[in-house]
């Protein structure tokens, strides 16, 4: 196990690196600078500021910068927020995303495994089939249609939630967020446990539990439930993207301060440093936790580290 | 080419493609035809008939906006432009997709392993967010829109070709064109791939929706498509900001997409089932 871990480990690395190089060529290939909007300032001033934030070097010598400072955890200066480093808005705004992602997380694998093991047990009933249809609905409409239905649901038809982050306290105002985010992926566990649950339900040493007098209850929980969630686990890397692109638009709809919210202003206002940041910063999260979950499988299922 | 009479034939008998398949035609031909006949244009603001509710005398089908613009004939334009740029995104995506996966299985050996490797490589990232710092560097170019939505989604379709083409390079009539002299790449563009119509449709049919969702996921942020050009994605985000005073405005175009969204997951399953049909006969 060890040896697998580390393995995976030192595969990430090849991955991470593609990753500030993809990033940090795509900003600049484009043409023109980040300051080329402001008014045509005296050439020796505009050489200053290139000067300042090394635009004058040749492109390799400034990767290189950048990547040392990428690897001691300093993404530079934002063009924008003068006087805020990159890492240090990441570090401000990261927290209340994480917190939101978090719970949207823990909400769509509780309701999302419930409703699929339900579905599964009560295959080709009518539960199953609303169930189901729900599930197919809620894949189809993405979060930046579902958050803001449910503004207009419940926050401004109801009246029962309210719609915006400030002038609000407490937790009420955590909900809305939260809900919009889990909504798809609790349709899209539910389908997937549904799918794995139906299969595991129908092998032999299923059948040799129930012919031994086990409930149903107690066949689920000590042996239906952990083989049935192999699916449910390798899907949590591209949930755990998904969670976090939904969070940028769940955080524009709701204005809530997290890096969300900073990603898409930055990338209204072109502050090339804050995007290419953020951007590096998600992209080597969900790198990261993509291990973390092979690792994970790894641990649950011996098959995969013995391959 | 039979292949591809088979697979119609096989298609027209599946009740569930047919349908969905009806109504997204249903729903592309109103998006054409209605902004022709209706007698209102989709640019011309009229400050007397602001946020009007939906009606159907003098034609306000779906009302009009914040700024007295006609949204029936917006909502159909913003349906021409999310399905068109789905449509081009898909076929970049075909087109890398298909000839990466054709080459690395049909040369196989070490040049498909580290092709592969590649694949995977970039499987893990999340690549939505590149393409926002695309849209960023690159000032939000339309045809860079296409490209670089397309450039996700040729993943999945390198694998699944990849897979098709090593099977499908065992097989005698290869052998019988290699054997006649015929190049690499005549044998990759000439033999093979027309055989893999099948697979190719349906997961075009499983990309159209994915290039439909990162497109008006741009365009919601503002960093897609920019005033006056519309699309669902920034319909839907112009009815958010009205929505408290005027529901419609952002009912009817969230309605379209999602619409639209489910025509095309169901019509892909629909696909995918008639696919496996095959396979299993």
């Amino acid at each position: 196990m060890l040896r697998y871990a580390l393995l995976r480990l030192l595969g990430a690395i090849p991955t991470l690196l593609l990753v500030v190089v993809l990033a940090f060529l795509m900003v600049h290939a484009a043409p023109g600078g980040p300051f080329d909007a402001e008014r045509a300032l005296p050439a020796d001033i505009e050489a200053n500021i290139a000067a300042a934030y090394h635009l004058d070097e040749p492109l390799p010598q400034q990767f290189l910068r950048y990547l040392r400072g990428v690897l001691q955890g300093d993404l530079g200066p934002s063009y924008r927020y003068r006087d805020h480093t990159v890492s240090a808005l990441i570090g401000a705004a990261f927290p209340l995303s994480l917190r939101l992602g978090a719970t949207a997380m823990l909400l769509a694998l509780l309701v999302g495994i419930a409703a699929g093991s339900v579905a599964a047990l009560r295959r080709n009933s009518v539960v199953d089939r609303l169930l189901m249809g729900f599930a197919m609905t809620g894949i189809s409409i993405p979060v930046f249609v579902v958050a803001p239905l449910l503004v207009l649901l419940l926050a401004v038809k109801l009246q029962w939630l309210p719609a915006g982050w400030s002038g609000n306290e407490g937790a009420s105002r955590y909900l809305l967020p939260v809900i919009a985010l889990a909504l798809p992926q609790i349709a899209y566990i539910a389908r997937l446990t549904r799918a794995s649950m139906i299969d595991v339900l129908g092998s032999d040493f299923i059948r040799t539990a129930r012919a031994q007098g086990l409930r149903t209850a107690a066949i689920l929980r000590h042996h239906a439930l952990k083989p049935a969630m192999l699916p449910v686990l390798s899907y949590l890397g591209p949930a755990i993207a998904a969670i976090l692109t939904g969070s940028v638009v769940v955080e524009e709809i709701f204005g809530s301060p997290g890096l969300g919210q900073f990603f898409v202003r930055g990338a209204l206002n072109r502050d090339y440093t804050l995007v290419l940041g953020i951007v590096i910063f998600y992209a080597s999260l969900v790198v990261l936790l993509n291990l973390v979950v092979d690792l994970l499988y790894a641990a649950i299922d011996p098959r995969i580290r013995h391959r | 080419m039979s292949a591809v009479r088979g697979f119609w034939r096989r298609t027209r008998d599946s009740r569930a493609a047919m349908f969905t398949g009806g109504l997204l035609l249903g729903i592309v031909v109103v998006a054409i035809v209605g902004p022709l006949v209706s007698p209102h244009d989709y640019l011309q603001t009229n400050f007397d008939e602001l946020l009007r509710r939906p009606t159907i005398s003098d034609l306000r089908f779906f009302g009009t906006d914040d700024l007295g613009r006609d949204l029936f004939v917006r909502s159909m334009m913003g349906v021409q432009v999310t399905i068109l740029v789905a449509i081009v995104a898909s076929i970049v995506s075909l087109v890398i997709g298909v000839t990466y996966g054709a080459i690395a299985g049909y040369v196989g050996g070490r040049v498909d392993a580290v092709m592969m490797r590649f694949v995977d490589t970039l499987y893990a990232l999340p690549f939505i967010f590149f393409v926002i710092l695309l849209m960023v560097a690159f000032e939000r170019n339309f045809l860079l829109i296409f490209i670089a939505i397309g450039a996700i989604n040729w993943l999945d379709m390198a694998r699944i070709v990849r897979g098709q083409t090593l099977s499908l390079r065992e097989r005698e009539f290869v052998q019988a064109a290699r054997l006649t002299g015929v190049s690499s790449l005549g044998i990759i563009f000439r033999h093979i791939t027309p055989n893999l119509v099948g697979v190719v449709v349906v997961y075009v049919t499983l990309t159209i929706p994915q290039a439909i969702l990162v497109e008006s996921f741009l365009s919601f942020l503002g960093l897609g498509i920019q005033e006056p050009q519309t699309s669902l994605g920034a319909l839907v985000d112009a009815g958010v900001n009205q929505m408290e005073g005027a529901s419609w405005m952002l009912l009817i175009p969230a309605t379209l997409l999602a619409v639209i969204l489910m025509c095309f997951n169901f019509l892909g399953d629909a696909m995918r089932d008639v696919f496996d049909a095959r396979d299993s006969r």
